[in-house]
């Protein structure tokens, strides 16, 4: 089922509001970044509420960058990392959800990655990347490289598997019979 | 530290670590707090290695209480993850409540009715006031201020009587419906609220008087946790948090939703970032939700509460109970589901502690493909540990209190 159609903003249109300025911003990031950006998705034909930019997983830091201190982006919250299991080759959407505290809209950066690949660690524009990429990691198994500590954060050291895989079983139980790691940074 | 090792006639080569702020020659002690300790805000559990009583290097642990809702939200309808978003933040439960109808509202493209939409600014901001009073009380609690807690809490249970009128329970509310609300308030219960309102804002200044300009407090919270406007940036920190950094932002303001365009209300602002200005903001913001519910329940009007889109309206009873199609639409409902279009939206709302979002991706189906919780919470507690790092251990449970880590929305 495909049912296209525009997704409205709660209170205050933002299509209406945003829908000029998203169309130069995105035409200036894809004149920008010409061979990067994969894809761009804006929203009336698209459904979605911000613009999406598929970036390919080599530059999305550089355009995490730009977005993030470039004078009239200014995306310098970043809202949310996460993945979406998408079920088909690449199988992976890293999504990163970006907010402009200045102009007061938002972004969304996707990549696409196939299993077993390494994003680049969005740890090097904003520290707090780090647990979020670390649970995306423990929820996922996507590895992100340049990572300071990628280790489990929600589950245990010891789990096998990533739950919020697609094809991650809904029932059953692990048995530990090892005891808990020491934890690598009470050595440190 | 040449001549000292020739002293010491040690082997070429041999370093020693010697730090003159050591007093006891390397007497570094580990500190394991938590999961289950009085100091912390649910299961977590920090780690602290301490030299003397300074905290030289800490890390924070969580996960002990997780749930897996995310995957939950994939395997269940949308109607049947209403339930779930009340274990969330459980000091504001209706604010979950109402941004999860929100988030699927907005992917379906319903508009709700005036009325609805008033009860859930009114939903909105009881629980914003309710998890303040939590913050600031145990806040309060934990280091060592026990009345001032109790007068928040007395007030908190005032308003868990009104919200038990509403909806019929008093933590796990689960009141908002997608296109709706599980019922109307009462018949005189803006009246109710009202008188609430009025008790609450003497009750909210004899709080002030008691602890504000209290000497203990002041010396306990002003400079203590320290976390700048630069650092709130780097760790994504929103809300009362952030803004008691400086950083003006209010999504209530910024992004309006719900009406908040027609109310008037102020946005506190504060300078420092420490444990005293957090406080002073969250005290300056219920004084403020305040204001907005006596705006909300003088506005709120009678009518319809919820909206006519036949795919969410639950049906009445008497047709369901009277008429076969009533039976099989109930059942329909409530054992399929129904569809979501095709699409994505990350719909966020200004919550008691910052930026509460639910990224919903749908395929479709009456069952989300991704349903992610961005709950503030996890972001705020990574930065515990750059927060505290060269301060006292007592002062790491000041400012655990002061960004008010809740576990339910930190594990999910």
């Amino acid at each position: 089922m495909d049912v296209r159609q525009p997704i409205s903003a709660n209170g205050g249109d933002w299509l209406t509001k945003f829908g000029d300025q998203w169309k130069t911003q995105t035409t200036q990031i894809k004149e920008k970044f010409r061979d990067k950006i994969e894809e761009i998705c804006l929203p009336p034909d698209y459904p979605t509420d911000v613009p999406i930019l598929f970036v390919k997983k080599e530059g999305i830091l550089e355009v995490l960058n730009f977005l993030k201190s470039e004078p009239g982006f200014e995306y310098g919250f970043l809202a949310d990392i996460t993945a979406t299991d998408e079920e088909e080759e690449p199988r992976f959407h890293v999504v990163y959800n970006l907010f402009s505290q200045v102009h007061k809209c938002r972004i969304r950066l996707k990549v696409r990655v196939r299993d077993g690949e390494l994003v680049p660690s969005a740890t090097a524009v904003w520290k707090g990347a780090d647990w979020a990429e670390r649970e995306v990691y423990d929820m996922f198994g996507i590895k992100f490289e340049g990572h300071p500590d990628l280790r489990r954060i929600l589950m245990d050291n010891r789990w096998v598997g990533h739950p919020l895989r697609k094809d991650y079983p809904l029932r059953g139980y692990q048995v530990f019979t090892e005891p808990m790691p020491v934890d690598p940074d009470l050595l440190a | 530290m040449e001549a000292q090792k020739s002293q010491l006639g040690l082997p070429e080569g041999y370093v020693v670590e010697h730090d003159p702020d050591d007093l006891w020659g390397d007497s570094r002690v580990i500190v394991n707090i938590g999961p289950t300790h009085p100091a912390m805000h649910g299961a977590l559990r920090m780690v602290a290695k301490l030299n003397g009583e300074t905290i030289e290097k800490s890390y924070c642990e969580f996960g002990y209480t997780h749930r897996a809702k995310e995957k939950l939200g994939e395997n269940r309808t949308f109607h049947n993850f209403i339930v779930y978003t009340d274990r969330l933040n459980y000091c504001s439960a209706l604010l979950n409540n109402v941004v999860y109808a929100m988030s699927v509202e907005r992917l379906m493209g319903i508009e709700v009715p005036d009325r609805c939409v008033w009860l859930r600014m009114i939903c909105c901001e009881m629980a914003r006031i309710i998890d303040h009073l939590i913050c600031i009380g145990i806040n309060a609690v934990d280091l060592g201020a026990f009345s001032f807690f109790l007068y928040g809490f007395h007030q908190r249970e005032e308003a868990y009587t009104l919200i038990e009128k509403l909806c019929g329970a008093r933590l796990t509310t689960s009141y908002a419906r997608i296109g709706g609300m599980m019922a109307d308030a009462p018949e005189g219960w803006e009246k109710d609220l009202k008188i609430w309102i009025a008790k609450t804002r003497t009750v909210i200044d004899e709080m002030d008087n008691l602890l504000t300009n209290n000497k203990i407090w002041k010396k306990r919270t002003v400079g203590v946790g320290v976390f700048d406007k630069e650092k709130c940036l780097q760790y994504s920190y929103s809300g009362p948090n952030a803004r008691a950094a400086g950083i003006d932002i209010d999504l209530r303001r910024d992004q309006p939703c719900l009406f908040y365009k027609d109310v008037e209300f102020d946005v506190p602002i504060a300078q420092n970032g420490d444990v005293f200005d957090r406080y002073m903001v969250r005290l300056a913001e219920i004084r403020q939700s305040l204001n907005i519910l006596s705006q909300c329940a003088d506005k709120m009007k009678k009518g319809p509460i919820w909206t006519e889109d036949k795919r969410v309206r639950i049906p009445d009873k008497d047709v369901v109970y009277n008429t076969m199609e009533g039976m099989i639409h109930h059942f329909k409902f409530f054992m399929t589901g129904f569809d979501v279009p095709a699409g994505e939206a990350y719909t966020q709302f200004e919550a008691a502690n910052g930026e509460l979002g639910f990224y919903i991706v749908s395929k479709g189906s009456p069952r989300a493909h991704r349903m992610r919780i961005r709950g503030p919470s996890v972001w705020h507690f990574q930065g515990i540990s750059p927060m505290v790092q060269g301060e006292k251990l007592a002062d790491m449970v000041a400012a655990l209190g002061s960004i008010n880590i809740i576990a339910g929305e930190l594990d999910r």
